[in-house]
């Protein structure tokens, strides 16, 4: 990560003693050491007292009220041994205390079962001890819900999991924290109103959930992976939330294929980030990258991942298929080694469950470079004729490269220029005005390119 | 970023004394929770020094000396790669991780990535390659 600071300071070795000769309390000042600990328990305990409480409004409120009475206290009385369980028991204080006033000014006794749904459990100790496991699973199908936007669920899921505050997920997403903020308050307005409590989704709605939540993390991995715009860090930094959450999920559902391949898909992509732009941030195609670059931990976890959805059998869903192109890609040392047949029979698959004008492109690339310029055209021609790709450059990118190769200069020229009209970055139309100028060469001299 | 995060020898380990059940369980809670976190990305213990060997190279020339060692505390248990985003949050799990199996010295350091090692493009020469200048990256 390209934050100065802490590149190589060697911060990492604790000073024997300082001046004043007394043990220094490393680990940072309490500042730090309670952002890191909100890191880690925020998301348990908003998720243990949306279970207490019911709703998420008064989750992280209280949530919000434990570590500001940590605060309070540690700054006079230092940090505690376990801080983790004064945290707890602290907010579980803090509901307890905020049932009972709620009790009494609906003056009732029983109330903390009675307008629950039943996938609340009511037996305060029980929820106490209850599992972590179910609580973050709670959390998160909470903050998916499909009834909010995606937008919402992005924004939920960054504050509520990852424990992010509104100004990182503004500066994330280049949106103003004014909007952001609006968005989060909707959300939970939003799940309020429809009375959704804490909540495991029975088994049959299972699957339909997963997917929901899924879709969020790959658009917030997505969001930064493919950023045009924006400062790079904010933009990684998304990605590396993206990849936490996919991992927090697939230990939540580790025998769920596709929560696997999701993972896997994030894993083997953040492995080329190092590789994909270059010295002065421009754009590094898949097959020019510098392999060595990769990130090898990430491959492998990747690649075993993949290994494990085999073990595990059963349908192979979208996000697995992705995956395992990806992984085709990573077990190449040279971009000559890529096992194009392979990948051809994986775009084709996902072609069958997940049909899109992108993946039928994606699929050209791939059948042509396995069976030849000529396999690949007649895969993207049906596709220029596409009204959803007709403002995408890189059908023209595509078609150029291919009818170069099979020696039709004049209409590879015609779809470079086409590209080049309508890519929006610099480079790009640089590097295809560039090609359509050489198909004029080419085919003044003769020349035939394979 | 990524954090080793390495914890050292008991004299116990390096006896060979079995990890109890309760130790083993532990371990795995740990690695459970770690998990549930989304942070952990790799992990592995090592067998005492009885099973290992050392290198030690001196003006080139190279002695291989068997185990075991001793200075129990001195030498490696077991390492975890987790990715967070400050020495903070590794220090608060490796500080959880040290309580809950009992070590007694666990170091939590900094891995190099890609982007600190510098130069993109090899052998250019001498020219301005000062190290400071590319880690905009």
């Amino acid at each position: 990560m390209p934050d100065g600071h802490s590149v190589a300071t060697g911060r990492t070795e604790a000073a024997p003693d300082d001046a004043s000769g007394a043990l220094r309390q490393g680990g940072g000042d309490l500042d730090d050491r309670v952002a890191a600990l909100w890191r880690v328990e925020f998301p348990r305990l908003v998720a243990r007292l949306a279970r207490l409480v019911g709703d998420l409004d008064t989750a992280e409120e209280l949530a919000q009220d434990t570590f500001v009475a940590a605060l309070d206290r540690w700054s006079c009385e230092g940090v505690p041994n376990r801080p983790e369980a004064w945290l707890a028991t602290t907010a579980r204080f803090l509901a307890v205390d905020r049932l009972r006033r709620r009790d009494t000014r609906r003056g009732k006794y029983q109330l903390v079962a009675a307008s629950q749904p039943e996938t609340v459990e009511h037996d305060l100790d029980r929820i106490v001890h209850g599992d972590l496991a179910e609580d973050l699973l709670g959390l998160i199908f909470m903050a998916c819900h499909p009834l909010l936007s995606a937008d919402a669920r992005s924004a939920l899921t960054l504050r509520l999991l990852c424990g992010l505050g509104t100004d990182d997920i503004a500066r994330a997403f280049l949106t103003p924290p004014v909007t952001i903020a609006q968005r989060i308050v909707r959300a939970k307005r939003t799940l309020a109103a429809a009375k959704v409590r804490f909540e495991i989704p029975a088994p049959s709605e299972q699957p339909a959930r997963l997917d929901a939540v899924r879709e969020v993390i790959y658009l917030i991995f997505n969001e930064g992976h493919t950023a045009t715009s924006g400062d790079r860090w904010t933009r990684a930094e998304l990605c590396a939330e993206a990849l936490r959450l996919g991992r927090m999920l697939a230990a939540l559902t580790p025998r769920d294929p596709e929560t696997l391949g999701l993972l896997a898909l994030m894993e083997l992509h953040a492995s080329r980030l190092p590789a994909r732009t270059g010295p002065d941030g421009e754009p590094v195609l898949l097959r020019d990258q510098d392999r060595t670059r990769w990130d090898r931990l990430l491959i492998r976890r990747g690649l075993a991942t993949l290994d494990r959805i085999e073990e595990l059998g059963g349908t192979v869903g979208a996000y697995a298929l992705q995956a395992a192109i990806a992984g085709c890609h990573a077990r190449a040392v040279r971009a000559e080694d890529t096992e194009w047949e392979r990948i051809t029979a994986l775009y084709d698959g996902l072609a069958q469950i997940n049909p899109s004008p992108v993946v039928e492109l994606n699929r050209a690339v791939a059948t042509a470079e396995a069976f030849g310029p000529q396999a690949g055209l007649e895969l993207v021609l049906p596709l220029l004729e596409d009204p959803s790709l007709a403002r995408y450059h890189l059908v023209g990118a595509v078609a150029g490269d291919l009818l170069c190769r099979t020696g039709a200069h004049d209409r590879a020229r015609e779809q470079f220029l086409r590209a080049a009209g309508l890519t929006r970055n610099n480079a790009e139309r640089g590097i295809m005005q560039e090609r359509a100028a050489g198909c004029a060469t080419d085919h003044a001299s003769g020349v035939v390119q394979r | 970023m990524r954090y080793m995060v390495m914890h050292y020898q008991t004299q116990d380990m390096e006896d060979g004394v079995p990890p109890s059940p309760e130790l083993q369980a532990a371990i795995g809670a740990y690695m459970q929770e770690a998990s549930m976190s989304g942070v952990l990305l790799a992990g592995e213990g090592v067998a005492s020094s009885k099973q290992g060997a050392r290198v030690e190279v001196e003006s080139g020339a190279v002695r291989v000396i068997d185990g075991p060692f001793a200075e129990a505390k001195e030498l490696i248990a077991g390492f975890a790669i987790l990715d967070v985003d400050s020495l903070a949050e590794a220090v608060e799990h490796a500080r959880r991780f040290a309580l809950l199996v009992g070590a007694e010295r666990v170091d939590v350091r900094r891995v190099i990535e890609v982007e600190d090692l510098q130069p993109r493009t090899p052998a250019s020469g001498t020219a301005a390659g000062s190290p400071a200048s590319s880690s905009a990256g």
